[in-house]
């Protein structure tokens, strides 16, 4: 979706202000917001693709003015009704009011360690013959799904090169929707700066993206 | 350093940090219903805080990039198949399940952003800080490298080329950048010592010898980073 997300080239957001020696959260709910929403997520309920879609279907009103980890908890909140494990007047009420859908399973603390350190990959065995090739002139696709995806909009309709071809890996546009994985061979695929911004672009700037195969057109 | 990061509860004056916040408010409530419900153990909530907070961390990535510079053949591996390089030091799990590494050069230097979320190579660097995540250098790392670059103190040659890894699939990237002048002496772990997480990210370079202290962005004292 044309989201408040898909920020690539957009201007008048100010200066990245770098904050030098950082800590890694500047208040006790962002360590909650992260716990939480990992071991929330851990239920198995969502994918990381339908997190990722709810996340950016906030209002842009509401998007810009949120810290990352308000944008987590307020997407979790969404997540959490939909899939019927919080009602809407707990989240008012602060505590349970309903029995609600029990998940698969949760999240143990002596499980935590191993279950960080496997993550989850997301490559899958495609049995189609890669499309593209290296060194390829490819022309990125102009669509504009409503629903989740991808491919960012200052890269649409867009010449480059596949630099690299990759595995098969989850389709985010129709697994965000519980479309299913449908996975696709994933391609690098690298911009000369003025293809992305025109005359006024930096002569010595290439930019890449990693590129679903549907994403892509022969050139 | 004035951060510690092993006693962050007391000190922080930032503008979220008090229980007054709304939001702290709001995140308390999802969590005491997610408890009432059953749905989250909150000792695994604090294991889960407890990791990134103090074990997997920069210095993750720090002692790759002092591998590949130690190294020749590890860099050649972690070049090639980035994940099982980086996976023989110990690091893996969740955001580093697919991950790249770029090889800074004479001629070009890269940059790592997301332009569309916030993803970051979480095993090698830990949680991304607030401006990787937040929309300006989101927005401008891919139209105006330099301008970002120069925010950080890092003015390139204008002929040296930009090349801006944009994170929009599961791919991981991590930036090894070109190892300092004048360090034939130094062993791998005092290597480990001079990469910055900004270097890592492109924002940034490596420290010189010497010159540990302010700029550096951990105390060299910090605990060994651990797999996750």
């Amino acid at each position: 979706m044309n989201g408040p997300h898909d920020l690539g080239g957009q201007m008048g957001f100010g200066p990245v202000a770098p904050e030098v020696d950082e800590p890694v959260f500047h208040a006790g709910w962002e360590r909650r917001a992260l716990g939480v929403t990992i071991a929330a997520g851990a239920m198995g309920a969502w994918t990381l693709d339908e997190s990722r879609h709810a996340r950016e279907s906030l209002h842009p009103a509401i998007y810009y003015s949120a810290s990352y980890y308000e944008i987590w908890i307020r997407a979790l909140e969404t997540l959490l009704e939909r899939h019927g494990f919080v009602a809407e007047d707990e989240i008012k009420a602060g505590h349970r009011l309903w029995p609600g859908v029990k998940p698969i399973r949760v999240l143990a603390a002596s499980d935590v360690a191993a279950v960080l350190a496997r993550g989850a990959r997301c490559d899958r065995a495609v049995s189609t013959e890669p499309k593209f090739k290296a060194g390829d002139k490819v022309r990125t696709i102009n669509e504009h799904p409503e629903g989740h995806t991808r491919l960012p909009r200052y890269a649409r309709g867009k010449i480059g090169v596949i630099e690299a071809v990759r595995e098969g890996f989850v389709f985010p546009d129709s697994n965000a929707h519980g479309k299913g994985e449908n996975p696709q061979r994933v391609y690098t695929v690298c911009f000369d700066g003025s293809e992305l911004w025109g005359q006024g672009a930096d002569p010595a700037l290439t930019v890449s993206i990693d590129a679903w195969e549907s994403y892509l057109e022969p050139a | 350093m004035t951060h510690d990061h092993h006693s962050h509860d007391h000190h922080h004056d930032h503008h979220h940090d008090n229980d007054l916040d709304p939001f702290a408010a709001r995140v308390k409530a999802l969590e005491t219903i997610l408890i009432e419900k059953g749905l989250i153990d909150p000792a695994a909530v604090d294991a889960i805080v407890e990791t990134y907070e103090h074990k997997v961390g920069p210095r993750n990535g720090a002692r790759v990039v002092a591998r590949a510079w130690s190294d020749p053949d590890f860099a050649a591996w972690l070049a090639r198949d980035a994940t099982a390089a980086i996976a023989s030091l110990g690091y893996t799990g969740r955001q580093g399940e697919h991950m790249q590494a770029v090889f800074n050069t004479d001629d070009t230097h890269n940059l790592i952003v997301c332009t569309l979320c916030s993803c970051y190579p979480w095993t090698v660097l830990g949680v991304p800080p607030v401006w990787y995540k937040a929309p300006p250098y989101r927005s401008q790392a891919v139209i105006n490298p330099r301008g970002v670059l120069a925010e950080f103190g890092l003015v390139l040659p204008e002929e040296t080329k930009i090349r801006v890894w944009d994170s929009t699939a599961e791919l991981r990237y991590m930036v090894v950048p070109m190892r300092p002048v004048e360090t034939e002496d130094l062993s791998e772990e005092e290597l480990a010592r001079l990469v910055t997480r900004d270097s890592m990210i492109g924002t940034g370079l490596p420290l010189r010898p010497g010159s540990l202290g302010p700029g550096a962005l951990w105390p060299p004292s910090d605990e060994p980073g651990l797999s996750i």
